[in-house]
């Protein structure tokens, strides 16, 4: 029972929090929106000027947009569909009578808690240096040529890197979301006839589509930037041949000094996050239901 | 789990589940082994795996050339410094959402998770600039500002979804004794809340130790934590792979260790609650 008192301590305790999220999500979007008509350099201070939508001119028609909207998708969707696709067997064998499970689940998870300047780095190094890495001795060691990751299929190699970095997400919720399967559902299944193949497209895929749509929303969200696995690996080239959006925006704004259409980039970037973040909350808000 | 599992069915399902977890696990391993190498070894083909000579130099190293106790401490505090802000501001805000709901709380949930949705990348430049004026460039307290509001959506969805759990008779029990809701908050919540408050403490510093956008763009050196120092190995060229990989091993190490202890919480954290 909520009395008057408590529904004003219960508001004064939630004030902090919301204007806090208010500001930090108002203030920086406003300026980006105010800098965004302006034209703005750093290199040529005092000559700010309003520009109306030059910028987003400029930014959409820049070849370099193109090109960076591209292998945004193309990162997104690779990872996303190389993560769903590599983590439900993953799982699903995680989900078997394994001895020393938790042991496994502990190196399956491992990579998702390493940071991606690391990963990213060993990548680059240690594993797919052309010469000295482990890839190109393998690679020797069957007779293949060595792939020069970085130069031959630059925007591959961060997909690879990325993928290693999420494929532990997603297993560990798919495998969750299967340990809380009705085990007396696929038994009687089991006891019905249904062969381990039927078992698994009707009873325990459909289960499976919830988390799976949960993974592709989450990721989604955080491959949209990926930006230091990029930064650190190829400083978004050969050419533009790994510049993601974010990268593009990064570029513009802290190597060229160009504000203006950085800023009119980072909207680009706010208005393709919202589409899919649409989605996301309204996934979520169903599940507040429950 | 009443179904039989045939010894066969456990034979190769533990081979399989083996092999392919040391596979994901092997390049952390590789990185761990590459750092006890010297640098020749580190980049000799053919690789040595475990028949190498041994040695701890490149701790050594590293510590001296570079300081990374220094960066070890930047991550410290802002990870950490960034983590109990947001616990701080968060407790009172999911509690209230939690236990004194109104017509509104599932919008202003929603309202928070979508701030979480905004790409970085997007308010880079005001941040920047803000940030510029201010001093706040390569700073500490600039870094545990901002990782603190960019947390601040998941550790209230993490200590909102923990609050929900905990049973209302115990309140009401509470509130008919005579409770203040400063007692309650502190005699009764507050202990039953303890498990969720400490994996939501844990999941935020991972999170905030491996940051590595606002951490890349508003620090160089000072503020520099171990992600950005970790970066700076990318632009020299040749015999680093073990000064490299011991630096790497040293940074992940701690966080590898307490994700592992979290890993449970993980799912539920990350995912705001929608799979459990």
């Amino acid at each position: 029972m909520a009395t008057r008192q408590t529904q004003f301590l219960a508001r004064s305790l939630l004030t902090p929090a919301v204007g806090l999220l208010f500001i930090w999500m108002i203030v920086p979007l406003a300026l980006t929106i105010y800098f965004s008509t302006l034209h703005y350099s750093l290199l040529d201070p005092g000559s700010e000027s309003f520009v109306g939508l030059e910028n987003f001119r400029y930014f959409l028609t820049d070849p370099a947009f193109l090109a960076s909207l591209q292998n945004t998708l193309v990162l997104v969707g690779s990872v996303l569909a190389l993560t769903i696709l590599l983590g439900i067997p993953l799982a699903l064998l995680m989900d078997q009578p394994v001895i020393g499970r938790n042991f496994v689940r502990l190196m399956v998870i491992a990579p998702f808690f390493v940071m991606p300047t690391v990963s990213a780095l060993v990548w680059k190094n240690l594993l797919m240096h052309p010469v000295s890495g482990l890839f190109a001795w393998l690679a020797a060691l069957f007779g293949l040529t060595p792939i020069d990751w970085f130069n031959d299929v630059p925007l591959f190699a961060v997909i690879l890197i990325v993928t290693w970095q999420w494929l532990p997400f997603a297993t560990l919720i798919l495998l969750t979301a299967l340990q809380s399967l009705d085990e007396e559902q696929k038994e009687a299944a089991e006891m019905d006839g249904a062969s381990a193949v039927s078992t698994f497209i009707y009873i325990t895929l459909p289960h499976l589509a919830r988390p799976i749509t949960v993974v592709i929303l989450i990721e989604t969200i955080f491959l949209l930037t990926v930006f230091a696995e990029i930064f650190v690996t190829t400083g978004g080239g050969p050419g533009l041949q790994t510049t993601n959006i974010a990268f593009l925006i990064y570029s513009q704004a802290l190597i060229q000094f160009d504000v203006g259409s950085a800023s009119a980039g980072g909207l680009v970037a706010v208005v393709i996050a919202n589409i899919v973040a649409f989605f996301l909350v309204r996934i979520v808000g169903r599940n507040l239901e429950a | 789990m009443a179904r039989m599992a045939t010894t066969r069915r456990v034979v190769v399902s533990t081979i399989g589940a083996w092999f392919f977890g040391f596979l994901i696990f092997f390049p952390i391993l590789w990185m761990m082994l590459a750092s006890f190498k010297t640098e020749l070894e580190a980049f000799a083909i053919p690789p040595s795996f475990l028949f190498f000579h041994w040695t701890t130099e490149n701790y050594a190293t590293v510590q001296e050339r570079s300081d990374y106790v220094h960066h070890a401490m930047n991550s410290i505090i802002i990870a950490g410094g960034s983590t109990l802000i947001a616990l701080l501001i968060a407790i009172p805000a999911a509690w209230s959402m939690a236990f004194s709901p109104t017509k509104r709380t599932k919008d202003i949930l929603l309202w928070m998770l979508s701030t979480k949705m905004m790409p970085p990348v997007g308010v880079l430049v005001p941040i920047y600039l803000i940030y510029k004026s201010f001093g706040l460039l390569d700073s500490r307290i600039g870094l545990v500002f901002i990782l603190c509001l960019g947390n601040l959506p998941i550790v209230i969805w993490m200590l909102f979804t923990y609050f929900k759990e905990i049973p209302r008779d115990i309140l009401e029990a509470a509130r008919m004794d005579g409770a203040t809701i400063g007692r309650e908050l502190v005699y009764v919540l507050t202990p039953m809340a303890i498990p969720g408050l400490a994996s939501t403490l844990l999941l935020n510093l991972i999170l905030a130790w491996n940051e590595a956008f606002w951490t890349l763009n508003l620090s160089t050196s000072n503020a520099a934590p171990l992600t950005t120092f970790i970066a700076s190995y990318s632009s020299p060229e040749g015999l680093f792979w073990a000064k490299l990989s011991a630096a790497s091993t040293l940074a992940i190490a701690p966080i590898l260790v307490l994700g592992w202890f979290s890993q449970k919480q993980l799912v539920r954290g990350l995912t705001f609650g929608a799979v459990k």
